[in-house]
């Protein structure tokens, strides 16, 4: 079974414990300038949203690196294989949403591996505004929660906190 | 490990940074932040300098925990010389600030001197460098971290920054970093003004690592699950904050009201944690529209609000229509049950311009709520406020003043002395609630007797923080205590001023303690940095920077007649409540406080206390 990151930003009180787990994992001490994913703090909007790499079926990233450094693993991560990263950058102008980026304290690109199918960033999530889920069921929650309302009247426009609970 | 081992040390006079190693053997005696830069202190300055003077100094300073995974690792702390108490003064802050400056490299900043003139400075990893500010001066909090991240291009900078209050020596102006939360009390800020410092801009991308990281981990998620399961720190705070205890304390009777007037508060629940998260009648929304959690923290108590559009406050002024940071306890105690206003957008404005403009909060409402006695009492006139009609209960007036106070303008200049001074000025010195010169807290000492003792002995002047005996005597943690009588109240204040300055010195927040006692602390900071560090140890450097705080204070010229309360708290029974009838026992506390402290009957630490202590 294919997993996936998914983030709930209305659960999400910008801790960063997240970064911090992240940059553990993946660089052994505790730094969110090297973390693969970033907590965005939208303050005049009260909103606070965690941001990384979907890991896209056709990844730009991928398709883009002139050495074939990024490859799909079996459980279809991204991966980027430092031995072969030149460190060109191609790949983060390519990526449409900024989640790959260029290292320089090692000349190579950094991205979400998703810690090799247990990613330390959920586990830390105090929240759980981050989860890690059957890639085919990303919508459940949040499908149940629309179909909860289904037939009871309550408002389902904009103003309706689906996200908030 | 865990410590970065770098002391940043910045002349303003001579426009010079440099860099020294941090003092390791001050460090396993003082553990950090608050010890270990009180300990710095205390060896650098004259304890009978001016505060505003350039002999004071302004010391910036991480914990070992600081920057670490541990919850609520992100705290730092400002030592100096206070400028509203003439004490020692610690003023503790959260949001992001505190990390970024470990991940640059760097334990602390030590500011000394005056700069010629305004300058801001700018710490990106191990550069560091004072820039011209003019650009910046007169400005609010808020638009100096917009224009330093734009300046310097960088949006993932952190800033801590004075206000206009600052620059103007406001007596109680604050600090703030990451646009609201504050190294609140003591007037830390006026001390950053008066050395012609407008903000320290930090952005770090070293990181931190620990001692063991292993069992660090193992510690930190030990810790992180206690808090979760914790009905406290995991559902109490995260859902209602602090102003979780406004409806609580009033019931015990010991919400002080009106400048100490009274103990319970008709309008506590107008201004409640409750009333927050009620949508309002004018435009149906609620107050309250988010928790936040500072750096690291696993709770998250920090309150995003909004204010009401339509507000007399804001209907003309769009700039503050947007969320921002929220009532907390203290300031909703301060701007609305000590001066009477239950307008809970009012306070909510109010709070803003505090942290727009660099105020602490609870002094600002206390001196409100002095003023509004004095004007009732006929001791200050409509001439003399400027046209204000400082009456109890009037939103306007407060609301006003907090917008003139800052800019020290007109009866906003007299309103920024404090209380203390201001009182006394007006020949009224028993109406100014304050210790130390320092206006106490949302705790009225003739219900919880214990805070009555904690007040009169915080080194830095009135506080809650230094020993908050509410956790035992209404909360029941770790063991309920009656609150109503004085017996044993000595023990259990110094019990948690010991434990406190030891937890004000490791980089986390002391709200961890509704849940943590330092056997959950201790294995973390073990693991972080070396030292050997067990609870037994942190509880012995804590009775150290305890005394070593008194120290200072006696130098700089207090005595035993400085822990005092006002008179209003021992001889004016409360009104109403289960508290009616009783005064504050402080006479039957004090002794036996000095004793277990190991002070002379003049409260001064004896030859034996100090060598024990290693002082």
């Amino acid at each position: 079974m294919l997993k996936a990151l998914v983030i709930d930003p209305g659960k999400c009180t910008g801790c960063k414990q997240c970064e911090m787990a992240c940059s553990y994992e993946n660089e052994g001490v505790f730094n969110p300038a090297k973390s693969r994913i970033r907590v965005f703090d939208f303050h005049h909007e009260a909103r606070f949203v965690p941001y990384t790499c979907t890991q896209c079926a056709e990844a730009w990233c991928q398709q883009a690196c002139p050495v074939n450094a990024i490859t799909t693993d079996a459980m279809g991560v991204k991966v980027v294989h430092e031995n072969l990263c030149v460190g060109c950058k191609v790949c983060t102008i390519a990526c449409p949403f900024g989640t790959i980026n260029y290292n320089a304290s090692t000349g190579k690109v950094i991205k979400c591996d998703l810690c090799q199918g247990n990613p330390a960033c959920a586990d830390a999530c105090p929240t759980a505004a981050i989860t890690y889920q059957d890639v085919e069921q990303t919508g459940y929650d949040k499908m149940k929660l629309w179909a909860a309302r289904t037939g009871t009247g309550e408002s389902a426009g904009p103003n309706a906190p689906a996200a908030r609970h | 490990m865990g410590w970065t081992s770098k002391i940043l040390r910045v002349n303003l006079t001579e426009g010079t940074a440099k860099s020294e190693p941090l003092n390791m053997d001050w460090a396993a005696k003082y553990l950090g932040q608050r010890g270990l830069a009180s300990r710095y202190l205390v060896e650098e300055i004259d304890p009978r300098c001016d505060p505003l003077g350039p002999g004071n100094k302004l010391i910036f300073a991480t914990g070992p925990l600081t920057g670490t995974a541990a919850s609520t690792g992100g705290r730092y702390s400002v030592i100096t010389k206070g400028a509203l108490t003439n004490a020692i003064a610690c003023s503790n802050s959260g949001g992001y600030w505190g990390a970024e400056l470990k991940f640059a490299g760097w334990d602390m900043i030590i500011l000394e001197g005056r700069s010629p003139k305004p300058v801001y400075l700018a710490v990106i990893d191990d550069k560091a460098e004072l820039h011209d500010a003019s650009g910046i001066w007169g400005t609010s909090v808020w638009q100096t971290d917009e224009w330093i991240k734009k300046r310097h291009q960088d949006p993932m900078m952190h800033v801590s920054a004075i206000g206009v209050a600052g620059e103007n020596q406001v007596l109680y102006s604050c600090i703030v970093n990451d646009l609201h939360r504050a190294a609140g009390r003591s007037g830390v800020g006026a001390v950053m003004g008066s050395k012609n410092l407008k903000a320290i801009a930090v952005r770090g991308t070293g990181g931190v690592r620990v001692r063991d990281f292993k069992a660090f981990m193992a510690a930190a998620n030990a810790g992180k699950k206690v808090l979760r399961d914790n009905a406290v720190t995991g559902q109490g705070l995260p859902t209602h904050g602090t102003q979780v205890l406004m409806n609580v304390i009033n019931e015990v009777g010991a919400l002080p009201t009106r400048n100490s007037r009274d103990v319970q508060f008709e309008g506590a629940h107008d201004i409640s944690a409750e009333a927050m998260a009620t949508p309002r009648k004018t435009d149906g929304r609620k107050n309250l529209l988010t928790n936040q959690a500072c750096f690291g923290c696993t709770i998250a108590c920090g309150r995003i609000s909004k204010i009401d559009e339509s507000h007399y406050t804001v209907r003309n002024k769009p700039e503050y229509w947007h969320a921002s940071g929220g009532l907390e306890y203290e300031a909703a105690w301060a701007l609305g049950a000590a001066t009477g206003v239950n307008d809970l957008e009012a306070l909510t404005y109010t709070n803003f311009i505090c942290n727009e403009q660099g105020l602490d909060p609870i002094s600002f409402g206390a001196t409100v709520g002095a003023a509004m006695e004095l004007y009732e009492l006929g001791l200050l006139s409509k001439e003399t406020t400027g046209g204000l009609e400082m009456k109890f209960g009037s939103a306007e007036a407060l609301t006003r003043a907090a917008e003139l106070v800052g800019k020290a303008e007109g009866f906003g200049k007299e309103l920024g002395l404090g209380s203390a001074r201001l009182t006394a000025k007006h020949g009224k010195p028993e109406l100014a609630m304050t210790v130390k010169g320092q206006e106490f807290p949302a705790y009225d000492p003739r219900g919880i007797q214990g805070m009555g003792l904690t007040y009169a002995t915080s080194n830095r002047g009135a506080c809650h923080l230094r020993s908050y005996t509410v956790s035992s005597e209404i909360l029941g943690i770790p063991h309920k205590t009656d609150p109503l009588v004085t017996d044993g109240k000595a023990g259990l204040v110094k019990a948690f001023q010991d434990a406190t300055a030891a937890v004000d010195s490791t980089g986390l927040c002391v709200f961890t303690t509704f849940a943590w006692t330092l056997n959950d602390i201790a294995p973390q900071v073990d693991a972080a940095v070396e030292g050997g560090w067990t609870p037994e140890k942190m509880l012995e450097a804590g009775e150290r920077i305890w005394n070593l705080e008194r120290q200072f204070n006696m130098r700089a010229g207090f005595t035993a007649a400085d822990d005092r309360l006002p008179d209003r708290l021992v001889k004016e029974a409360a009104r109403t409540g289960p508290a009616k009838g009783l005064v504050n026992g402080l006479d039957k506390m004090l002794p036996e406080y000095y004793e277990l402290r190991g002070w002379t009957k003049d409260g001064v630490p004896t030859n034996e206390t100090v060598a024990r202590l290693a002082l």
